[in-house]
This record gives structure tokens, sequence and C-alpha cells, in this order.
């Protein structure tokens, strides 16, 4: 009986990490903290002048920005190019049917792609383009093969090419950027999009040690009480 | 009579005014103050109230998404982050109520496993398993119309998988999946109705058999961990069971630290991991259904994934998936039949001998180890080598599977045998309390 508690006790605490399967791709990790609100802030200022063109971010409103420290007046003079007031999400005009004939995949909506693809994919994504004639961009990806977008950021980044061989990645023309610049500025755009993903999630982390606080006093009293209580039961 | 010596009791005021109204008296005492339970519950006695305050918190979070969720294919996905974003705590309410979900699954999961271990289901309490049984049946169905709800990837193709299982029933089979969906696919006129049967429909049925569950269970009496009737230990005066308590005010003050407990791992999921890796809410379910790309691995849900093991380990016979879809469908209603399953003479594990526990041990970690399997593809551990004769070239998973799968419905299937041969030790007089 103990043995069978013991083995359903072991289980409830490792089921959450066995067997959650990643396709065998080792994905560089994204420098992630979302109370670095400098970062977020450069991160918002690259997402809405470099992809909020093609990509929305429809459950996104301009307004939330200012949980990353900006002022209505700082968003409204800075960076409200696709809507009127600071209130509206971040829509864009492209229709998804042109979308679809220009690049022939439509550009996903990028509110909650963080928790889609995970912020590490994107960060290896946007640092693993190389040059491929093959491509009808001219650019291909080592982490999404194939993949239907353009290197956007590629002035930036400068050309990379494929070592077949050893399946690395080299700089063979440098961008504007350093390659150490360039990681840091997809590290902030990625830090942007994970706080766009879930906006409430500095709010939940802060909450949760209240909560569990409280929890914790209830415990004890409860146990208390009932200590109180079963004192007469023999 | 009661009613009355009750009234007696309570001369003037407001509760007697209640009561020559309203049996309110009686039902306290009946139901709380002297309600006797047996004083010797342990740690899985908790799960039974736990499953009754989650229910409440479904209820409650499920209105309030009620009031901000749209159910329509175009509108769905995006009020779920509406609810996330701009409800004033939506995220919080979502949180609980998505979370609730799978934690309604552990609670009711360690509530039946109690329930096995020390024999709750046997004479008198058949009737109290068979509600509870149909309670389970309910959930499974709440949990299901409700996963389509958000509209995401995982969600459509889920109910896509669910809603084909029924299209292999022989010769009714297509029309009957066509008429569950209201459409050729999963549409928004699926959508419709898999949201009135999860806020109308089965949470009726839910609190009506909870209900019944309760009469039941009130009804006979609790059983506990050693498996006596307190009720043949009566105290000669009173007729009070001996080693029974109010369940007022011992219970209600015990259950508040499992209450406590219950809701400090809630809320560490709530706050820290809200997608438990993956578990609770699937990374592709942030992506919004589209009915023309499937997804390269479509698994269910956790608490489905034992069954829904059970279902891929049988191959098709004749071209049928069918076996597999009965061999699913009877995992789950094999629950049903323990009570005329279980021949032994007690009912608690503590006095069943090594047979009974061995059997019990082997369908524990069947159920893991099918539950662990339905969550990753079959291909997941490679094939065997064409060499070996039988297996050759098949999944080593789904062999794995198939050998628990044969384990799960033994369990079932031979308890008539060892339950009866099982040497038993002999059952105390009284309850063992310490």
């Amino acid at each position: 009986m103990k043995i069978l508690t013991k083995l359903f006790l072991i289980f409830i605490f490792v089921f959450p990490n066995i067997g959650f399967t990643n396709e065998h791709l080792t994905l560089d990790k994204a420098p992630i903290d979302l109370h670095d609100q400098a970062s977020l802030q450069r991160g918002a200022k690259t997402f809405i002048n470099y992809c909020l063109n093609c990509h929305s971010a429809n459950y996104m409103r301009y307004n939330r920005l200012k949980d990353i420290g900006l002022s209505d007046n700082l968003i409204k003079d800075n960076l409200l190019f696709t809507a009127e007031k600071v209130g509206e999400p971040m829509k864009i005009a492209m229709n998804k049917k042109d979308a679809k004939v220009w690049f022939g995949a439509n550009p996903p909506d990028l509110s909650v792609e963080v928790r889609a693809r995970g912020s590490d994919w994107i960060y290896s994504y946007l640092r693993g383009y190389y040059r491929d004639p093959s491509r009808p961009t001219g650019w291909n990806n080592t982490v999404f093969d194939k993949t239907a977008m353009p290197h956007i950021l590629w002035k930036l980044q400068g050309d990379q090419k494929l070592n077949e061989e050893h399946h690395t990645l080299e700089l063979v023309k440098p961008g504007t950027l350093s390659a150490k610049e360039y990681d840091a500025f997809v590290g902030d755009l990625v830090n942007y999009l994970t706080f766009m993903s879930e906006p409430s999630k500095v709010k939940r982390l802060h909450m949760g040690y209240y909560v569990l606080l409280f929890l914790g006093l209830l415990l004890v009293l409860t146990v208390k009480l009932k200590k109180e209580f079963w004192k007469d039961i023999k | 009579m009661k009613i009355e010596t009750k009234i007696k009791k309570n001369k003037g005021g407001l509760m007697a005014w209640v009561d020559e109204r309203f049996p309110l008296s009686s039902l306290i005492t009946d139901h709380l103050t002297e309600y006797y339970a047996p004083k010797n519950f342990n740690f899985w006695y908790f799960f039974g109230a736990l499953a009754l305050l989650t229910l409440v918190l479904q209820l409650i979070t499920g209105l309030l998404l009620t009031m901000h969720y749209k159910p329509d294919a175009e509108l769905a996905f995006a009020s779920v982050e509406y609810i996330m974003r701009d409800v004033s705590f939506g995220w919080l309410i979502r949180y609980m109520h998505s979370t609730g979900a799978s934690l309604f699954f552990v609670v009711i999961y360690l509530h039946m496993f109690k329930a096995l271990i020390y024999g709750s289901y046997k004479n008198p309490r058949e009737l109290l398993w068979l509600f509870g049984v149909a309670i389970f049946l309910c959930l499974m169905g709440e949990a299901f119309f409700g996963y389509l709800l958000p509209w995401g990837q995982m969600s459509y193709w889920g109910a896509q998988v669910i809603v084909n299982l029924f299209s292999t029933i022989p010769f009714v089979g297509p029309d009957l999946s066509e008429w569950l969906r209201g459409d050729y696919l999963v549409s928004d006129a699926t959508l419709n109705r898999f949201f009135a049967f999860h806020v109308i429909a089965l949470p009726i049925a839910l609190l009506g058999l909870v209900f019944f569950h309760l009469v039941a269970l009130h009804e006979v009496g609790s059983n506990n961990p050693d498996g006596v009737e307190i009720k043949k230990n009566l105290d000669k005066k009173t007729s009070i069971p001996l080693d029974g308590i109010p369940f007022h005010p011992y219970y209600t003050v015990k259950d508040l630290i499992g209450v406590s407990v219950f809701l400090i791992v809630f809320a560490l999921i709530i706050f820290y991991m809200p997608e438990m890796g993956g578990y609770f809410l699937e990374a592709n379910n942030f992506i919004p259904a589209d009915p023309l790309k499937t997804p390269a691995h479509i698994a269910p849900v956790w608490y489905f994934t034992p069954y829904y093991s059970i279902l891929r380990a049988v191959p098709p016979i004749l071209n049928s998936q069918f076996p597999g879809v009965a061999a699913m469908g009877l995992s789950v209603i094999a629950f049903a039949f323990l009570p005329w399953l279980d021949k032994s003479k007690v009912k608690s594990i503590r006095y069943k001998g090594n047979l009974f526990k061995r059997w019990i041990a082997l369908f524990v970690v069947s159920f893991f180890i099918l539950g662990y399997l339905g969550t990753v593809p079959s291909n997941v551990w490679g094939q065997f080598s064409n060499t070996i004769p039988l297996i050759g070239g098949v999944d080593k998973a789904t062999v794995v599977a198939r050998i628990f799968t044969i384990t799960y419905f033994l369990f079932f299937a031979l308890m008539p045998y060892y339950s009866q041969k099982d040497k038993t030790k002999p059952v105390p007089s009284r309850v063992s309390y310490k």
C-alpha cells in the first residue's frame, strides 16, 4: 500500500517532465528578461518598424505598451503607424489573399507566436538565414527549411553562407551590425515578442507570491483548527 | 417526526419560521452535524470534497468566461485572447478554468483509485459507484466539448479525430459522425453545438448526478480504509455508530486542510506554470484552427491518453478500425462492472492478499505507461529490427502499448478469478484508529 502511494506521488511530480519531445533541432537560448524595460522598448521599436507591415498583432493594443514603460504620447509620436488611436490593436493593411499570392504563404499574426513556437525558436530562426539562390527569395533558413519569409533584417546581419559539411553558418559579407550587435538586436525583438504573447505575465508572476503567502497562512490556520477540534477523538 | 422535534428545539425565531416551511434544521442535522462518518479517513478521503470544490470553481470561472467568449469560428480564438488581455483578471479566470479542468481529472482519478483500493464499490455501495462512473463519463464529455472552444489547432484536430471515431461504427458510422458535427467537417456548426453541450447540457447532468451520488452516499454511509461497516457497531443508548464522528465539524475542518493544500498546488500551476510544459495548454493550440493544415502530431490532453493509447494499440480487423474504438469505449466502461467483478470477501486492500495487490499495481503501471504513450507519436522509440519474427518492423511503442492494453483488460477480466482465490486476512470488527 505504501509503495502504491509512493508510486502515485512520484508520477504526479515526474509527469510534467517526461516525454516532452522536441524536434531534433538545437535551438539557441533567447535572452529573455521581461523586467528589462529598455530591451522591451527597443524590441517594440524593431517590431513595429520591421515586422508590423506583413505581420499583424491583432490581439495587441498599442496602449498596452504602457506596460513596458511607454506613455500615450511616446506611442503616438513614435510608434503609431498602422492605427489612428492608441487604444487600437496592431492591425495591418495587407489583406490575406494578396499576401498568399505575394509570398506563397500568409504571414502569421504574431500576437501569440512565442506561445506557439517558443522564444528560442524565433531567436534561432531570425539568426538562421543564409544565401540560397535556389529559393525564390534568395534566402533559406537552418531552423525553418524553405521558409517563405525573405530575410528582412539582411542589411543589419549581412550575408551568411551555409557550410554544408559542418552544417554551420559563416558570415561572408558583414552587415551594418556586428554579429554580437545583431544577436542583441534580435534578442530585444524576441524579448518584446515574448512580452506581447502574454502581456499580463509579469503581473501574474508577481501576484503569485501574495496568493501563495495567503494560502500558506491559511494552511497553518486550518492545520491548527483541525488539531483543536480533533483533540477529543480517540 | 424528526422535523417536529427539531422545531421544538428552536422555539420561535427565524429558524422556526423557516423550519415550518422548509426542513432546514433537519437537513443540517441529517447531512452535517448528525451525519456520522468513520473516524479513520486517511489521505485518499480528501478527494471527494476536492472534486466538489473543483466542480464549483469550474462552474464559476466557466460562467465568467462565458460572459466574454464568442462561440463563432471567426471570433472564438480572438475572444479567448481578448479574455487573456483586455478583460480584468481575464487571464486569471482563464488559467483557473484550464488548470481546473486538468486538476479535476487528477482529483477524480485519485478519488476513483481510493474506491479501487478500499473496495468502496462493493455491496451496499454499487449504485453510489455507478453514479460515480456516470459522473466520470459526463466529465469526459464536458472536457472534450470544452476543449474545442478555444478553436486552436489542437482543439480543432482533436475534435476531428474523436468525432471521426464514431464513423468507424459499422453501417451507421459515417452518417452518425456527420450528424454529430452538423457538417462534413468540424466547423462553426460543430463549435456552436459543442458550446451548448459544454455550458448547458453537461453541467446540468453533472450537477444532477453529483446530487444523486451524494444522496446515495448519505443513504449507505461512507466506506473507510478498513472496509468495516461502522453501522454494525452502534452505541446501545444513542444508536450512533461507535466509530463514527459527526461530519461537521470534524470532517469540515479536516477537509479545509485538504482544500488549503489543493489551492496551493492550484496556485503554483496557475501563477508559475499555466501551460504545465504543454500538458495543460498545448503550444499548438496558440495557432488558430486551420482546416487545411493537419498538425504533424495530434494527441489528446493527458487525461484521455491512456484510452487513446488503447485505441491505437488495437490493430484494425477486416480493414475496420472499429475494434480499437470499441476497446477504448470498453476501457472506460469497464469501471462500471467492478462491483460484480470483485468477488473478494473483504473490501479493503489492507486485508486483501498479495494476488490482488499485485494486480492493482500492474493496473496502475499499465495506466501510467499507456497514458505516457498516448502523449507521444507511436514511432517514438523506433522500430524492432526486421530480423525478429512476428514483431519485426513494428513500432516498439506499439508493441509495449499492446502488452499494457492486455494487462489493463486482464485486471478487470480476471478479477472474478483472482479476487476469489486471493488469501485474505481477517477483518477486525472495529476500525483501526491511532
